[in-house]
């Protein structure tokens, strides 16, 4: 079972709804796919006991062979390569390694080498979360393949806590798809709105049924309740605005270890997820004995 | 020689462009002839690597010098490689053919 | 011209409170929000009137299923796991082109595709505003960013003094898009673990771009140790500190109320002068 937790607007507390998901959860996977800024270790100590390079493949020029032609240049929809006339120039940050360059050269000049992107980390906490992160390695430009490496330890026999990038371009998507539900976390205020709306409006559309939490929620701010009424969208977890948890956070202590009140909240959260699950994945089986009609 | 102009139209008495990577134009002019080429600088439209691009092409145009208001780092590092003279500093209130003859002119000095 | 870029890493530290207020208080500037993903500056700005245009991030490709006869060679070649059953998923396809070249039967289809919006706004005070919104799901938001920025930058009048943008949280392709041209970058923190964490990263990628910058520690007394570990930090880096924001309700009532913080609070107002100044005492400096 895997539950992503997502917001568009950054800050709202995605990190700590997730940690404290998984902190409430017996034997729970943790997956911080933030690879950009991962935070997510900070809540949650875990001892690091592996950490692995995560690569990308480049091309490299055997100049032995080549003749200039100018086909990888051709073929490079990045425009990651320059052709010099005596050297070919590799912009490795533009790369994709889509390998089109090394496929498509006539002399078979290229060959395409590992060059790390970024790196895995493996933990374990204190009390037995599995913990996995990536960090991306700084001026790196894209994040995605990164994603898919730490994506790649979900453990299916467990239940997985995934921790989302901010906003809804494509590390939001990557992370998202597949999950079994996402909780989207807001704020009360018109950005968490705007961004909430935005990050709805991704989820719907790769079909992943989703959930509210109000994180500093005000309950003053009505056009958040108005919105989330009229399009019957459900709220899971109101988490009031209190100094208090903002104190705690800084010095990286989750609000579930700090208050009995909020760690019940997340166990009954939980098991609500687990009850929506369970009747989607009975919906959806009912559908199909539907078609299959 | 071969000298490149960032330039804002298709003749000698276009202004210079003071951007390199998304200039309108490039002008390659033979400095003993003055006859000239106009190449339509493709990476004006272009999202990623403007810059490098734009050197790509002015480099295999032949060109030994190139003169534009601003180039960036990425690009420098590539007309650098071969070995092109960059002049910067011209502002696009110049005429390309003036901006021409006050090099040609500083460089015989 | 004098291009300011605010910054911070961690999402939610107070970017768009600390945009807001220069852009309302500067005259002669042009304002760029550069978070594509989520914008939120055009809430506190409230443009008057915008002009919409349509941005094409790439090209993608799609299959004619008539003309292919399903040999599968696109599916071999993809690395993005786009293919499936001779369909390409537009969310996982990064139009790299090359299942539309090595296609025997020329079955594949190559084409840009429209991947957001962007829009150019007047504000009350008659200056330039310009905003951007992906579709959602979108790829390429550096892209988006990159063109956002070149169509505020060119034409621009000789009056203007001061260009503000707003910047995407994180480290990747958009900040880096973001940054481009920067003569000086606000980096807006907040003394918590992650904030501090989150600005390390950034200062570091600051480096690699030689770029000059200054911290706000927002949120100050939430945490005094934690401030005063990243006053050290800064000082450390040779990197000024501008000022200190406290936690305080009116900053959210402020966004509450569709308004910038200079409006709604004369002491915060001051606050943001003071850190103003300091920007362009520190930028003079950089010139040197």
């Amino acid at each position: 079972m895997t539950i992503s937790v997502a917001s568009g607007k950054g800050g709202t507390g995605k990190t700590t709804v997730a940690a404290s998901l998984a902190s409430v959860i017996p034997q729970s996977v943790y997956i911080d796919c933030d690879v950009e800024e991962p935070n997510g270790h900070l809540m949650l100590q875990p001892k690091f006991t592996l950490e692995e390079s995560v690569n990308k493949l480049l091309p490299e020029i055997d100049y032995n062979k080549c003749d200039f032609c100018g086909k990888c240049i051709e073929v490079c929809e990045f425009n990651a390569l320059i052709n010099l006339k005596f050297e070919i120039l590799l912009f490795a940050e533009m790369c994709h390694s889509c390998g089109a360059c090394e496929y498509f050269c006539p002399q078979n000049a290229i060959t395409e080498i590992p060059k790390e992107l970024g790196k895995l980390r493996s933990g374990i906490t204190e009390n037995g979360i599995k913990f996995y992160d990536g960090l991306l390695n700084i001026g790196e430009a894209t994040a995605v393949p990164l994603i898919r490496k730490v994506k790649a330890k979900i453990d299916n026999e467990k239940i997985n806590i995934i921790d989302s990038p901010p906003g809804t371009s494509c590390s939001m998507v990557e992370t998202v798809k597949n999950s079994d539900f996402c909780l989207l976390v807001t704020e009360s205020t018109p950005f968490g709105l705007n961004d909430l709306k935005l990050a709805i409006d991704v989820v719907k559309n790769i079909n992943v049924p989703f959930g509210v939490v109000i994180n500093k929620y005000d309950e003053t701010f009505e056009e958040m309740e108005n919105y989330l009424t009229e399009n019957q969208i459900e709220v899971m977890l109101r988490i009031p605005f209190d100094r208090k948890i903002a104190e705690a956070y800084s010095n990286g202590i989750l609000p579930v270890n700090n208050s009995d009140k909020i760690r019940r909240e997340f166990i009954g959260l939980i098991a609500t997820i687990k009850k929506k699950i369970k009747s989607n994945v009975t919906q959806m089986t009912q559908k199909k004995q539907i078609f299959a009609d | 020689m071969k000298i490149a102009v960032t330039s804002t139209g298709g003749s000698l008495d276009a202004l210079v462009s003071e951007k390199f990577g998304r200039c309108q134009y490039f002008l390659i002019v033979d400095s003993d002839t003055m006859k000239f080429e106009a190449v339509s600088n493709l990476g004006e439209q272009m999202q990623n690597n403007a810059g490098p691009k734009a050197a790509e092409l002015i480099i295999n145009k032949g060109a030994e010098v190139l003169l534009s208001g601003h180039v960036g780092d990425k690009a420098e590092n590539t007309l650098r490689k071969a070995g092109i003279k960059i002049v910067n500093g011209f502002t696009g209130n110049e005429k390309v053919k003036d901006a021409l003859n006050n090099y040609l002119k500083t460089k015989e000095n | 011209m004098k291009q300011i870029v605010i910054l911070s890493g961690k999402g939610g530290t107070g970017k768009t409170t600390v945009s807001s207020a220069f852009a309302k208080l500067l005259q002669d500037k042009i304002t760029i929000d550069c978070d594509v993903d989520a914008a939120n500056l055009y809430l506190l700005l409230k443009p008057q009137s915008r002009n919409q245009f349509e941005y094409f991030g790439g090209k993608k490709a799609s299959i004619n299923p008539e003309l292919c006869t399903q040999c599968g060679l696109c599916e071999s070649v993809c690395r993005f796991d786009a293919l499936h059953n001779y369909v390409i998923d537009p969310l996982s396809c990064e139009g790299c082109g090359f299942c539309y070249r090595v296609c025997p039967d020329d079955a594949i289809e190559f084409t840009e595709t429209k991947s957001g919006n962007y829009f150019e706004c007047n504000l009350i005070d008659d200056s330039k505003f310009y905003y951007a919104k992906l579709l959602p799901g979108e790829g390429n938001s550096g892209k988006l960013v990159s063109e956002i920025k070149k169509s505020a930058l060119t034409n621009v009048g000789e009056n203007i003094k001061w260009v503000i943008v707003d910047g995407p949280p994180g480290i990747g392709c958009p900040v880096n898009a973001s940054l481009s041209g920067a003569d000086f970058v606000v980096i807006v923190t907040e003394p918590t673990q992650s904030g501090i964490h989150d600005l390390k990263r950034l200062i570091e990628l600051l480096k690699t771009f030689s770029i000059k910058c200054g911290i706000v520690i927002n949120k100050y007394d939430l945490n005094e140790k934690q401030t005063l570990q990243i006053t050290a930090y800064a000082g450390k880096e040779n990197i000024p500190v501008l000022g200190y924001l406290p936690f305080d309700k009116d900053y959210i009532e402020a966004i509450k109320a569709n308004k910038t913080i200079v409006e709604y609070s004369s002491k915060a107002a001051k606050d943001i002068e003071n850190i103003w100044s300091k920007v362009e005492f520190f930028m003079d400096i950089s010139k040197n």
